[in-house]
């Protein structure tokens, strides 16, 4: 199963492995990591499980969509080019390696 | 073919009726019962299936085109009969429909907006605790969760001044029709057309100030996304369950954290906790204990078959303390990771409203455990009966300042 790399404000870094099909939101809050939030639980409703993807990955994760694309402007950390929900990122097998930077607060 | 829940389908039939006042007193044991009958279980009082653990609500929830919303979520088949008021457009219809009118109200209610209105509903919440630190015994109900959302919610939604002594009452009407034809659901019927008439009145255009989450609705007939006949429903689903919800919610957390001092001690200790304080809260009292869908095929469900047409009565409460699902479930642990709970449902319907739901919460435990050292239970709580809504009438509290 593909495994993906959430790295702290701090600098700590968390290797996850996911299961078939889940997002990387999924695999985080199923690991109990700290710096995800996910208040609607994966409904595209909150933005409480944003990230900042690695730069070196960005390009190979599909677009963001509309609903998406609004709800990252109400994150409570600072949206940038390569912020994403993590809820809305799916874990594909050409996804392993994945990069995720946590931003310093979600509400 | 065998009649609905028979035996011969292997759906364990229960005599248990969940509208029950004997019921709403204490439904913990029966949430139980529900839940270790089987996962698809069937109501023979009200001739419905019944789901109580976690992945079977969850699994409901998030397939909205086996198990309708537009026949109703409640007992009542709009298919067979007339709804008691004209159908929501968000809550009780399916895709494409819904998708269109429910992405209206995300934008008017989304994270942005909520950024906007944060500091306003800090400030009276630190408001209202400055009053009650005044009093410092009080009714948490009437005084406080009550009182607090009212000193907000009808300004943010821009309604007249006049006549909002009818919200909650309307409120209580909607959520206690969802249940079945028993004396809860028609004495609140009966008395609800004054209710109903303030509530018209009010989604009209004109009645709502600028600004405000009403007449933002409203501008999006401007912008082309719904037509000028359905803003004014769509305002009213913002009336119905903007406001009865949240005063329970936050009936709900105050309830948790006056019966235990350790919980809130340690939010004392953190104030960024609150948020999670107010979530576990929902997950632990459910303030929305119940929602229907209707089948519109028929279904194989964990092993059990389910015809076309049947209404399925979803026991949120039941999901959120299941021990398939939440360990130590009947434990309130500010410190829980809650996320998945169903307190607010989950899928297309998820509550549009939770980001207001949640910052109300938040910016009222955090006032409050910032100024307050102690909160008591001076008096018996008092339970306000409703088909669909868990939450007290009273809770006489003393409190003492830090």
């Amino acid at each position: 199963m593909p495994a993906i790399t959430f790295i702290h404000p701090d600098g700590k870094s968390d290797r996850v492995e996911t299961s078939g099909g889940e997002s990387a939101m999924q695999a985080a809050t199923r690991h109990g990591l700290d710096g995800i939030l996910a208040e609607c639980g994966g409904n595209a409703m909150c933005a409480t499980c944003h990230v900042y993807v690695d730069e070196s990955w960005l390009a190979r994760l599909p677009a963001v969509a509309d609903d998406e694309d609004a709800l990252l402007d109400g994150t409570a950390a600072e949206r940038l080019p390569n912020s994403r929900l993590s809820c809305q990122i799916n874990i594909t097998p050409e996804l392993d390696g994945l990069v995720l930077l946590l931003p310093d607060r979600q509400v | 073919m065998s009649a609905p829940g028979s035996a011969a389908s292997g759906v364990p039939h229960l005599d248990v009726d969940p509208f029950d006042m004997m019921f709403f007193a204490d439904p913990y044991p029966t949430h139980e019962l529900l839940r270790e009958a089987g996962p698809v279980v069937y109501l023979d009082k009200w001739k419905v299936y019944g789901v109580a653990r976690y992945a079977e609500v969850h699994a409901v929830l998030n397939d909205p085109a086996t198990f309708c919303s537009s026949r109703g979520v409640g007992l009542s088949d709009f298919k067979k009969e007339t709804p008691w008021r004209p159908p929501s457009l968000i809550l009780e219809a399916d895709p494409p429909a819904h998708t269109r009118t429910r992405a209206v109200l995300s934008k008017v209610l989304s994270p942005t907006v909520m950024k906007q209105v944060r500091d306003r509903f800090a400030a009276a919440a630190e408001e209202r605790v400055d009053a009650l630190i005044e009093k410092r015994s009080f009714d948490a109900i009437a005084d406080l969760a009550e009182a607090y959302p009212l000193s907000i919610f009808p300004d943010a939604l821009g309604l007249k001044p006049e006549g909002r002594e009818h919200l909650i009452p309307y409120a209580s009407v909607v959520f206690n029709a969802f249940g079945p034809p028993n004396q809860l659901r028609q004495e609140a019927i009966e008395r609800s057309m004054p209710h109903q008439a303030y509530v018209a009145e009010q989604c009209q255009r004109e009645n709502l100030a600028p600004g405000g989450f009403g007449a933002c609705i409203h501008a999006q007939v401007d912008e082309g996304a719904i037509t000028a006949a359905e803003a004014p429903l769509l305002v009213r689903s913002l009336l119905s369950a903007g406001l009865d919800t949240t005063v329970n919610g936050i009936g709900a957390a105050l309830y948790c954290l006056a019966r235990f001092p350790d919980q809130w001690q340690r939010l004392r200790s953190d104030l960024s906790l609150a948020r999670g304080a107010f979530e576990e809260a929902v997950r632990f009292e459910s303030p929305v204990q119940t929602f229907f869908r209707t089948t519109t095929r028929e279904v194989e469900l964990s092993g059990a078959r389910i015809g076309e047409g049947e209404k399925v009565l979803m026991f949120l409460a039941a999901a959120n303390r299941d021990p398939r699902r939440w360990d130590s479930p009947d434990s309130y642990d500010i410190t829980r990771r809650t996320s998945g709970h169903v307190g607010f449902g989950s899928g297309i319907h998820m509550c549009v409203g939770q980001l207001v739901a949640r910052l109300e919460g938040e910016v009222m435990l955090t006032a409050l455990a910032r100024r307050v050292a102690k909160i008591e239970i001076t008096g018996e709580p008092k339970r306000r009966f409703n088909n669909t809504l868990r939450g007290l009438d009273s809770l006489p509290v003393t409190i003492t300042p830090a």
